[in-house]
Parts: C-alpha cells; structure tokens; sequence
C-alpha cells in the first residue's frame, strides 16, 4: 500500500491539472479507501478512486481521461455518453472589457456634475458606449438588486397572529407547572422566488452581452438561488463563476467557461437543452425566467416556439429582454420573436441602463404584466 | 449476519435480494459501509437510487430508515420533537396524584419516552457494530440549502445532542444512502464528505437480467423486447426518457396482459406504463409505425 502512494499523489496531481478540484482531503479518503480493497487490481484503483475524488458527472469524464493516461491501462467502463470536451482559448471582445478609467475618455471630462452624467447614461444605448462610460454603466450595474417576487414556503416561524403554534404554547404551559398561559402563534414564511437568466452572447448581442451578464451577476449577489446560462452555439452554466463578489473577476471567469461568445445561435435548441438539463429537473419550476435575447432565429422557429411553450408551463412567469424592443420603430417582426411571443409574459427592452433598472423593479413584482 | 468482506461478496448479497449492482456500485457500497462515510448517488430518475438503499437493507439485513427531503424540513421533522401533549398529561396525572417534588417531575418530563425519534436520531439509535441501520436521505437538494448545513454536522460523527437529555452516540455509523436529481447543485462540503457515485442507465444486457428478476413470470422474448424498446426511447430524445423503473413497470404491464412479445398494437395500449408526456407518445407512436422497436 505504502509503495503505491507515491503514484496516488502523483495521479492526484493530473487529476487536478485536468481540472478536477481533488484537494488533500479527497486523495486521503482515497487511500483510505484503497485500503479496504485490493490495491494490485486496476479496477479497485479505478473505482476508489473515482468513488472518492470525483463529486460530479462532468468531473467523471476528465476522470477517466486521466486515468487511462496516468495507468496506461483503459479504465473498465463501457462507452458513456460522448461528453463534449472545450478547450478553447478564449478571448473576451475586447469592447467587453472595461478598461480605463473613468475621466480618461475624451467626452467625460466636458460633463461636471456627477448625478446628471448618471442621468445621462442611464439613457444611452449599451451598444454605444465609451470605455469610461463603459465602466461608469458597469459601477451603476453593481449597485441594482434584482430578485425575483416573493413565494410562500412551507416554513414558519413566531409570528404575533396566525396559526396557533402548539408546541411552543404546550412548552410555555410546561414551564408553568400545565397553566394555560399566552398562545403563541406562527406563520408561513415567504421567499423570493428563483431567477433564471438565461444570456444570449451571439454575434447579433455581442454589444449588450456584457451588460446583461453584469445584470445578471447583480442577480447572482443578491440571490446564492440564482441560476444564469448563456446561450450561443451551446448552452452553458455559468451560475458558479457568477457567484464571486467582484463583478470583473466573475465576469472573466464567466467568460472563460463560455466556449462560444459572439458565434451563431440556435435558440431553439439551447431552450431545449436548458429545459432538458436542468429546467424540468427543477430550477425552472415556480421560477421567474428572464430570456435575454434579439430572438434572431436562422431558419425554422417551430421548435423555438415548442421549446417556449414548454418553458411558460413549468416557469412562473417568463420575461423576454430583447434590446431592440426599447428603440423608435420596434415591431417584434422577426421569425422567432413572434413565435415566442405567445408564451411571453412581458416584453421588455434591455439596452440601456434605464430600462434594465426598470426590469430589476419588474421582476420583483408579484405578476409582472400589471 | 455478518458484514461483507468485499465488493464482491455485497455485490452477491445484493443479487440475493434482486438488486444487481455492477463492480462501480458494489465498490461503492462496500466502501460506504466499511468507511463509514455516506454514499451520494445522483443520477436520471428511474436508475435505482432510492431501491439501492432499500436492497442494502434487505441485504445486510438492516432496518431502513428514509428521510424524504422536501422544502422547509427543519430539526423537529428530521432529528427529534417532544411530544408535548404527552408530557403535560403527565404532569396533569402527576399534579392528581400529588406529587410535590418539582425538581423530579421535572427531570421526569424530559425523559427518552416524551421523545419523538424522527428519521436521524432512529437511524443513529438503531444502529449498532453487528447490524447498522441504512439511512437513505432522499432528495436532498429538495430541501434547502440550511438543511444541508444541518445534514452535515450530524453525518459528520452521528451524534444527537438534545440539551434535556444529553448526547447520543450512535454505536456504530448507519450506512447513510444520499440522493440526489440534481434540481440544484448540493453544496461541496456536503459532498466532499461522502463517495459519489453516478448512476447510469443499464446496457441491454444488464437490463434484460434486471427486468427478469423482477417480474419472473414474464416470457423470455418480451422481456428482450421491452429493453430493446427502452433502450431505443432513450436515444429517441423525449423529454423525459425511461428509466429502468419504467420498462420494468412497462414488462410488467404488459407480462399481466399476457403478451409474449411487443408488437406496434401491443405498445400503444401500454405506452402509458413508459412514456409519460403527450408528446413523447405521439413521437414514439409515429417512429413505431416506421419500422417498430425491434
């Protein structure tokens, strides 16, 4: 067992060059685990490992990789399921960025008053900013509270009025030798419900993504329940890296679990594997689901419009951002917008600072149409 | 009984009592037993998670004690409760009879018998070195994220403290069976204290052996068609596949109405027994009619 060790540790380090957190505490319990079984067999080598450094599927896949890597010998499993591996080298858009600060732009210095430059900006369009205007919309972004509307729960808790709360009453009786005293009361609970957000970051978005995804970051602080996805040419979650407290790193850790920024869409087919993956599961039911996109669909909407439907009957209420809905001249004349539009609850505009304010104040309203 | 000396030897105790678990799950028991550490199981609906805590017991001939995890389970539904109404019935018979020495009627309302043992403290309590309980703690990401906190501490190290009474150890830790749908993602600390194991669907052939156990009166060929047919729905992309649970109730279903094979007639009637939405069952039904399952 001893001998083996050296080898385990080793392993561990591949493991976590591939990304897999297997810290000091998971390759103990799988020492220890090996220790109960046959350390010469590949398989139990293979199973205790797997059993105690991995804590997700996705982790599984670079699991195996690494093991037929590191022992040479093809680890016993029949063929999963093709698991998409991305390694992409990712480059943000660099107008994505906030560089620069704010008084180095040539137009910021003529503005004196703060207040009224916020004024200002709160109207201008997010696709036409400055760097410095840029960084000053991003602090502004920070500063919004978004949350979806309130829920009852089947948790209680004291209340002055309500249900009559017994086992509280009978301990105080208890407490005076079975007197009947005070009746204490409780009642239910409240929480707000679940956001989902899921971001457009296609081409046709590109400019107001980073916006968005510094909404939906405000979303992540305020709530741990958030849940944000982008879709591109894939779906992906990046709820976690969302979840930091500094709105640039979480965005550049975003950003770098996001395969696919500013490539094609097929919104049909993310919705679909968004409903698949995680939103029948659960994160979707009862949940208020805000899709941010233009709703420029290539070629046929009928599965796009499948996939709405299915989404309004397991959400509670669905909002749809789209940035071309606050501008002069708007019909929702696109393919796809008007065969979601059936299954939208609201209709709103997203392109400037004002308006997603506006939608931060929407979504914490009980039924967000009135 | 005594425990399992290895994976393979609980893996043919399982086979006992009609659970067939592969080298990964057996492993995976085995450990879960002899390290004390709790299994998480995640994997689709329908693969055998909650019927894996339940064939443990019967294996290990174990009591099973579930914890369903729903939202606002809290300490009074999942570890203990006094039973109130009890206690001041007894103060009442005790103030009847005149009992006048106060600090032991006192002592005496907080006795073991007013407590109410719920799912944890059961499992801590029955569990002993000879014959461990089997807590399964179902669903845990339904409850909330608080529980979880909770769940923690007492899976650390399996003990109860109540104030009234003191601390209860278990004797031996209970082999504690998590599981999980993934509605949301459990916290790392939760999971880095147990094994995990991801739960698949069964290939053809370990299918096949599984329905068969299960229903042994259901003819050969219709067995090996029925997990054709299931394994063929779950590369159809339905919104929800079947899962191993379906195509047993499936064979099942139609073993009562005595078929010996699938045919296209055969499974619209049953259809209902595998594929649950409306629109899953239009799409079988028009991929039967081109070709048929087989």
């Amino acid at each position: 067992m001893s001998s083996a060790l050296p080898a385990l540790v080793g392993f561990a380090r591949t493991l976590r060059a591939a990304g897999v957190p297997a810290g000091p505490a998971r390759v103990h319990a799988w020492v220890e685990a090996l220790g109960h079984l046959d350390a010469d067999r590949t398989a139990d080598v293979y199973w205790s490992g797997r059993l105690t450094l991995c804590a997700s599927p996705e982790e599984l896949a670079a699991f195996d990789s690494a093991f037929g890597a590191f022992f040479g010998d093809a680890p016993v499993r029949r063929v999963r399921r093709p698991v998409a591996t991305v390694t992409l080298p990712v480059a943000v858009p660099a107008d994505d960025v906030p560089t620069g600060e704010p008084g180095d732009g040539p137009d910021v210095s003529a503005v004196t008053a703060t207040a009224s430059r916020a004024e200002v900006l709160r109207h201008r369009d997010l696709a036409e900013l400055s760097a410095a205007e840029r960084a000053e919309i991003s602090r502004l972004l920070a500063a919004l509270r978004p949350s979806g509307p309130a829920r009852r729960t089947r948790r209680r808790r004291r209340d002055h009025h309500g249900e009559l709360d017994v086992g509280r009453t009978v301990r105080a009786m208890l407490r005076r030798g079975g007197e009947p005293a005070r009746l204490h009361h409780r009642s239910r609970t409240s929480t707000p419900r679940r956001l989902v957000l899921l971001v457009d970051v296609s081409g046709s978005m590109a400019a107001y993504a980073d916006g968005l995804l510094r909404f939906a970051h405000a979303a992540c602080r305020r709530r741990r329940s958030t849940e944000v996805f982008t879709m591109g040419t894939r779906l992906t979650r990046i709820s976690r890296e969302l979840h930091g407290l500094d709105a640039d790193a979480a965005l550049i850790a975003a950003s770098a679990a996001v395969p696919d920024w500013s490539g094609g869409t097929r919104l049909g087919e993310q919705l679909k594997a968004f409903l698949d993956r995680w939103g029948r599961r659960g994160i979707a039911r009862g949940a208020v689901v805000v899709v941010a996109s233009d709703g420029w669909e290539r070629g046929d909407v009928s599965q796009l419009a499948e996939q709405m439907r299915r989404l309004r009957r397991l959400a509670h209420q669905v909002v749809w951002v789209s940035p071309h809905a606050g501008k002069d001249g708007f019909a929702p004349e696109t393919a796809g917008l008007r065969a979601v539009l059936p299954s939208v609850d609201v209709l709103v505009a997203g392109h400037t600072l004002d308006t997603l304010e506006d939608l931060a104040d929407l979504l914490c309203r009980e039924d967000a149409r009135a | 009984m005594d425990l399992p000396q290895s994976p393979a030897e609980l893996a043919s105790r399982l086979d006992g009592v009609d659970y067939l678990a592969d080298d990964g799950l057996a492993t995976a028991a085995f450990l879960a037993l002899r390290m004390g550490r709790p299994l998480f199981v995640e994997g689709e609906a329908g693969v055998g998670k909650t019927a894996l805590a339940q064939a443990l017991a019967d294996a290990l001939d174990a009591p099973l004690i579930r914890l369903q995890c729903y939202e606002g389970l809290d300490a009074a539904q999942a570890l203990y409760d006094w039973d109130f109404p009890r206690q001041l019935l007894h103060l009442r018979a005790a103030e009847a009879v005149g009992v006048d020495d106060a600090e032991r009627l006192e002592h005496e309302l907080y006795d073991r018998r007013f407590l109410v043992a719920r799912p944890l403290l059961q499992a801590v309590e029955a569990s002993t070195a000879q014959r461990p309980a089997v807590l399964l703690v179902d669903e845990v990401d339904r409850a909330d994220d608080e529980f979880e906190a909770f769940l923690l501490e007492v899976l650390g190290d399996f003990t109860v403290s109540i104030p009234e009474i003191g601390t209860i150890r278990a004797e031996h830790p209970p082999v504690v069976v998590v599981t999980s749908n993934r509605t949301r993602e459990v916290h790392d600390a939760l999971k880095r204290r147990c094994l995990y194991h991801w739960l698949d669907h069964p290939d053809f052939e370990r299918e096949v052996a599984v329905i068969r156990r299960r229903i042994p009166g259901a003819d050969q060929r219709l067995v090996s068609d029925v997990a054709r047919a299931a394994q063929r729905l779950r590369r159809m992309d339905l919104v929800k596949p079947p899962g191993l649970a379906e195509s047993i109730d499936w064979a099942a279903a139609l073993a009562t109405l005595g078929a010996t094979g699938l045919d296209r007639d055969l499974a619209a009637r049953t259809l209902g027994a595998a594929v649950k939405y409306r629109e899953d069952q239009e799409r079988v039904l028009a991929a039967v009619g081109d070709g048929g399952f087989t």
